[in-house]
């Protein structure tokens, strides 16, 4: 069958079960429509040559068992401010009070409701703008339908970072939320993300940073290994301004995390990492980056790194595209596989597309096994092969971590990666 | 505009300004025209023009029989879009699919029978088609000790096969070097066998045009354990006005065998784009080795992007055996859209591909140009060196696929993929696909896009030179890797491709 069928069949199955929720209207109609327009993610469609969407794009989603877990939540030691969602609705007693110094936060429902609110333009602004050249339906999808979420918007530099728990309950939840975020001139703010929030989760986040402000993001994934989750995050940054965001995963049957870039003004500096752990041949996580240096002097560094055992597969799709006039463009972009055996795959393409001549971008892929020597260099000191092969592992993994600003964070991030290859063999 | 390379220069002026104007003013050399009589197929592609060229040469009925079903195939098949380039949509009905020249129809006995006028053209284009000993396709080449060197050629004009030299002393090696019309004739149980095995008539779209009209092209069976005593080389010319070249080159190398294969390709200046759509078959059987070298230079349009040769090639080598190895090295400097991915199948064990590369697109011209490494074999091991030049308002892109099955235990490749910008009107672009599906092989891509290094410049300058040899000289380091494994009759023409198609991008 054509292609073209196939897709509308699908998209029109999973519209099927779903109304628009109450609220910010035009938006989410422009987002109906764009769907509709371009129908759901197929394999066939050339930006999932490697990850087949189907799993996310089904009318109903697979069940997935509930994690359990003694370890104490990450970012515990953290004094944030925790906005808790347990299946995609809102727990407001396992949350804090919504107040901070510096930073203005609603949930999506209350923007809905509100006649006049601050967020009403901006929700799916950014999402709409990443449509293009690359089509990507399941983001519209999401600001057709999610739910709720969190709006926030930093006015000076945050007290605290605002910290997401995203909690998963039911066994065949099937979740879609939408945050937005606005860094006004000069802003700070640090957003941290955790947990696995359903069975299958669709994840918007748009983020619009002014002239010097900074966003952080840091973000783990749930550790269910049966959850599904789709994440989209678009950004558009003006000059001087800051972006930071790192991601790491570790378990879920599927995962596909989008970023999309846009660097608007001079002196711009966005980093992309991410690191992903993966065991088993139902483990599939794929990072696909877009970022378009559309302004003077900027600095953008994409770093992901995977470590694949048992079958597992890392997708890593990553494109600089540097517009005419984008001048004295310093992009760079490393993806790197580690396979801990000989059934895993790594599956990458790492793209650029420049228009400027006056640039810098280099982009590099690497996949192997672990490096022999090595281990047999650190046996000869009287260090196990199991403890040679995790130090070595962790050490591969380091050049990602480094890209979180927080060394709190990124030490917690550590410890749970530890553990990881700890209960393994 | 009269090409300065055909005007008399009076004695006293130096011959290297004369070569620098000319250059600069943007003459392609190649760009004349040959007055002959042809003989013209009608207008278009259906059943009757398949069954045509066939009948031409001679065909057995299995050969038409493939090309019949290719063309129902194609027919139900689209253009690719994937490619970055933009060009008009061809009307593949408005093209001549045979074009001969008509004191073509009897095919010449030898070379001595061969219309002058076609001697004359393949003489100007500075490959003469004579046996002596001599460095085809260098200019001035005529002037130096030959040193026993000898090429083979193979001269296809348009549709058919002029002539191929050397025949005799080639048989008595066992080297079957000729044309691939001559081929099916005298060789069909080897056409045969080989011919659509590496690249099959449902391969994509322009090759399974190529399967239902191709109409001649090259032919090589090197016998076990020979080492060919002489390069061979083919030199294209397309001259008919709206024709398009559609050859075929089979090449096969036994066990243990060893050729080198030149390619050169030109065409006339005209306002009309033309079409040409080759395959290239390379099967390399156990310890055999082929080495295919390229200088592509097509005419590539005007500085407006009128007229040029749209280059939509196949080339895909085979390495059947243990320890075969390929090697593709080419240049690219013509041709206004270039969509060409010569790749490497490393089925063997221990099998080697390699793939060096310089495209060089100024003014309009858009490439598209890479490989495919694909790793079957144990231990196979791949290299890729892609350089990538844009200047005026071109686009360069270098597209790519390193896969690692899960078989190919232990095997290597590195990818080395650079672009350099001349001016800020142009674009270069890298879309490498890596697929690596065993832990024990080792991948690495490295990529760089970076402007011509001011420091060297200025050096360059400071000893004397103007910008444009600067350039020119910059721009030639870069390439060096590349320009080194090209076979000694390609090296000195390459360096000076290099530096004709970067002149005036300067300033």
């Amino acid at each position: 069958m054509a292609l073209a069928k196939l897709k509308s069949d699908a998209t029109q199955a999973r519209l099927a079960g779903l109304t628009l929720p109450e609220g910010l209207d035009v938006a989410r109609k422009d987002a109906l429509s764009r769907v509709s327009a371009m129908g759901l993610p197929h394999k066939r469609d050339e930006y999932w040559k490697y990850t087949d969407p189907i799993s996310l794009t089904q009318a109903d989603p697979i069940a997935a068992a509930v994690f359990h877990s003694d370890d104490s939540p990450l970012f515990a030691g953290v004094d944030s401010v925790k906005i808790v969602f347990v299946d995609g609705v809102f727990d407001a007693d396992a949350s804090d009070d919504l107040s901070c110094a510096g930073v203005e936060i609603d949930r999506l429902v209350d923007v809905a409701a509100a006649d006049i609110h601050w967020a009403t333009d901006l929700y799916g602004t950014s999402e709409a703008r990443g449509q293009v050249p690359v089509a990507r339906p399941l983001a519209a999808l999401n600001t057709a339908f999610a739910t709720d979420g969190v709006v926030i918007r930093a006015t000076g530099k945050a007290a605290k970072p605002i910290s997401l728990v995203y909690l998963h309950a039911d066994e065949a939840s099937d979740v879609m939320l939408h945050c937005v975020v606005r860094v006004e001139a000069g802003a700070e703010v640090t957003l941290l993300e955790t947990g696995p929030a359903a069975a299958r989760f669709n994840s918007v986040l748009e983020v619009d940073v002014a002239e010097g402000g900074a966003f952080h993001h840091v973000r783990a994934q749930g550790r269910d290994h049966e959850r599904r989750a789709v994440t989209h995050c678009f950004a558009r940054i003006a000059s001087n301004g800051l972006f930071k965001s790192f991601t790491l995963t570790a378990n879920g049957t599927m995962t596909r995390n989008e970023c999309i870039l846009e660097l608007l003004g001079d002196d711009v500096v966005a980093h992309v990492a991410g690191a992903c752990v993966g065991d088993g041949d139902d483990f599939h996580h794929d990072d696909t980056i877009f970022i378009t240096h559309d302004g003077l002097r900027g600095e953008s560094r994409q770093v992901f790194k995977k470590v694949l055992r048992n079958g597992a597969v890392g997708v890593f799709q990553g494109k600089i595209l540097v517009k005419a006039g984008a001048q004295k463009t310093d992009g760079y972009q490393i993806s790197q596989s580690l396979l801990l055996d000989g059934d895993s795959q790594f599956l990458a393409k790492p793209e650029l597309e420049i228009y400027a001549d006056d640039v810098i971008c280099s982009h590099g892929s690497t996949s192997g096994a672990i490096d022999e020597d090595a281990l047999f260099y650190m046996q000869s000191r009287g260090v196990g092969r199991k403890a040679a092969t995790d130090l070595l592992t962790l050490a591969f993994l380091a050049e990602a971590l480094e890209e979180i600003d927080n060394p709190a964070l990124a030490d917690d991030l550590r410890d749970r990666l530890d553990s990881w290859l700890a209960r393994r063999s | 505009m009269t090409a300065l390379d055909e005007m008399q220069v009076k004695d006293g002026v130096d011959q290297d300004t004369v070569d620098a104007v000319a250059a600069l003013s943007g003459t392609y050399k190649y760009g004349w025209n040959t007055e002959i009589e042809m003989d013209y197929a009608p207008k278009g592609v259906n059943t009757d023009i398949v069954k045509l060229i066939s009948s031409k040469n001679n065909e057995p009925q299995w050969l038409l029989d493939w090309r019949l079903e290719a063309f129902a195939r194609w027919e139900n098949m689209s253009e690719p879009t994937w490619a970055m380039v933009d060009y008009p949509e061809i009307d593949f009905q408005d093209i001549y699919y045979y074009a001969r020249p008509k004191s073509m129809a009897e095919k010449p006995k030898s070379l001595d029978d061969v219309d002058p006028k076609l001697l004359e053209t393949y003489k100007k284009l500075g490959i003469p088609l004579k046996e002596q000993a001599i460095l085809a396709g260098v200019e001035g080449a005529e002037n130096m000790p030959a040193e026993g060197r000898k090429v083979a050629v193979d001269a296809v004009f348009d549709s058919v096969s002029v002539g191929t030299t050397f025949q005799k002393e080639l048989a008595a090696a066992g080297v079957i070097f000729c044309s691939i019309s001559e081929a099916i004739e005298n060789h069909p149980e080897l056409v045969k066998k080989y011919m659509g095995t590496v690249v099959p008539p449902s391969d994509n779209y322009y090759a399974t045009l190529n399967s239902a009209v191709f109409s001649d092209g090259s032919f090589v069976y090197i016998p076990e354990g020979v080492r060919c005593p002489m390069e061979l080389s083919t030199y294209f010319r397309i001259n008919a006005e709206n024709t398009g070249q559609f050859e075929r080159t089979l090449i096969i190398a036994a066990k243990g065998s060893y050729v080198s294969y030149l390619e050169g390709c030109t065409a006339p200046k005209r306002d009309v784009a033309q079409l040409h759509a080759a395959v290239v078959e390379i099967i390399i059987e156990e310890d055999a080795e082929v080495k295919y070298s390229t200088v592509q230079n097509w005419y590539p349009g005007d500085e407006n992007g009128v007229g040029g040769i749209y280059n939509f090639v196949t080339k895909r080598a085979d390495c059947r055996g243990d320890r075969a190895k390929i090697m593709w090295t080419q240049v690219e400097t013509g041709s206004a859209v270039t969509w060409k991915y010569p790749s490497c199948i490393l089925r063997g064990d221990d099998s080697q591909g390699e793939f060096y590369s310089i495209a060089i697109a100024n003014n309009m011209q858009q490439a598209d140009t890479g490989t495919k490494m694909v790793h079957l074999g144990k231990r196979t091991k791949s290299r890729i060196v892609s350089k990538g030049i844009s200047a005026g308002k071109a686009q360069n892109t270098y597209r790519g696929l390193v896969s690692m099955h899960p078989k190919a235990k232990e095997s290597r490749n590195y990818t080395q993929c650079d672009s350099l910008l001349i001016g800020d009107k142009c674009g270069a672009h890298t879309v490498p696909y890596i697929e690596v599906k065993n832990n024990s092989s080792r991948v690495e891509h490295e990529a760089t896009t970076s402007k011509v290094d001011d420091d060297q410049l200025f050096y360059c300058r400071s000893r004397g030179m103007d910008e444009e040899e600067a350039v020119a000289l910059v721009v030639n380091g870069f390439c060096k890797e590349v320009l080194q494994a090209l076979p000694m009759e390609f090296a000195m023409e390459a360096q000076a491709l290099v530096a004709i198609s970067l002149e005036g991008s300067v300033g």
